[in-house]
């Protein structure tokens, strides 16, 4: 019996880099046969990891801790396409300018978008908001008034609460009239230390 | 019911397909086997019922994909051993490993696949019986002759080593 368990452990045993190695080269072949339709990695930063997702039109979604990767993966899935790998190479880009902009050396992020994840309204809030500047902030009522649609300043709150991208699209620069902080997708903490690097950077 | 992220069928189910192209073909082919068949199992992906059993789905398009591979090495004019070149540093765990993938692949087919998909892969014997023909009863028979026949040989590998 021993012998039978030492055979198939044998049989069984994989050293961890061989695991690497063949994701990595599912990663390319995917990519070279066009099925990578959802590419994810996850970056470090100030604030916690972030997932960051891409399609090919651009990114498409970054998410905090806190809403769960693995919900939002599955989301992904079941939203665009369940052809969701982790392929950090199609995110390189959007990696390294999120890197540069918790370094306080980057206030405009320059990636291609996909909005897909936000429809009619909330499309138009994303707009709104992408017009804020590093540094500044506007009040929900104010967006609401930008959009046209000056009374839909709870619609407005509703959709920074699910803004798909987080940091890119900038819905930590809206506050309540008042100048408190409000809610925030990533909780409110982060929503402080965003508005304090942004502040930090933007004063030198 | 939602179908999972395909990444998760890769962490999932990535080592246990990669065991059982190991066994059928050795480790040489088994690379490209495994990632033939994520490839393949990534296109049809879509497609595949949400009810599907994944892991046997796609235990099925390995033995399909370690099949043209061994097909095609057999083609090959120079005949290589199915044995990396460099490998582990440890030249005794190495001595194991090349008796290991030699006495599997000295098995008959149908015993390496049912050890394979049964042991390695944790197929059911109903479920190795339909990827490899026969009743389940001898499908376990199969796995059961296949492990009897390995421990015997590398039992035997080992004394001749001492």
């Amino acid at each position: 019996m021993m012998e039978y368990d030492r055979v198939v452990a044998d049989l069984a045993e994989i050293d961890p880099p061989t695991l690497t190695r063949l994701h990595q080269r599912l990663e390319q072949r995917a990519e070279r046969r066009d099925l990578l339709d959802v590419a994810f990695r996850t970056v470090d930063s100030p604030v916690g990891p972030l997932l960051i997702a891409a399609t090919r039109e651009g990114l498409v979604r970054v998410a905090y801790e806190r809403e769960g990767m693995d919900a939002v993966l599955q989301t992904l899935a079941s939203t665009i396409s369940p052809r969701v790998l982790a392929a950090p190479r199609r995110l390189d880009d959007a990696a390294f300018q999120l890197d540069e902009y918790f370094a306080g050396r980057r206030r405009v992020f320059d990636v291609p978008l996909d909005l897909r994840l936000a429809a009619g309204f909330r499309r138009l809030v994303l707009a709104e908001l992408t017009g804020i500047p590093y540094g500044s902030t506007r009040s929900y009522t104010q967006v609401a008034a930008g959009t046209g649609h000056p009374r839909a300043v709870r619609a407005v709150g509703s959709a920074c609460a699910s803004n798909p991208l987080p940091l890119v699209v900038p819905c930590h620069r809206v506050l309540r009239s008042d100048g408190s902080l409000g809610g925030y997708l990533g909780g409110v903490q982060i929503k402080r230390t965003l508005l304090q690097l942004e502040a930090a950077a933007a004063a030198q | 019911m939602n179908k999972p992220p395909f990444e998760q069928l890769v962490s999932r189910h990535g080592p246990a397909v990669y065991r059982v192209c190991r066994a059928l073909i050795g480790p040489v082919d088994a690379e490209d086997a495994w990632s033939d068949t994520f490839v393949a199992a990534l296109q049809a992906y879509p497609q595949l019922p949400v009810d599907a059993n994944i892991e046997a789905w796609l235990v099925r398009i390995a033995q399909r994909k370690a099949i043209d591979h061994a097909r095609a090495r057999s083609r090959r004019p120079v005949p290589t051993p199915g044995i990396p070149e460099s490998g582990s540093s440890n030249g005794l765990v190495r001595e194991r490993d090349e008796d290991l993938w030699a006495a599997i692949a000295s098995l008959p087919i149908r015993q390496r696949q049912a050890v394979a998909y049964h042991h390695l892969a944790g197929r059911p014997y109903a479920e190795v019986a339909e990827l490899i023909g026969g009743t389940p009863g001898a499908a376990r028979r199969a796995a059961s002759d296949g492990i009897a026949t390995l421990r015997k040989r590398l039992a035997s590998e080992v004394q001749k080593g001492q």
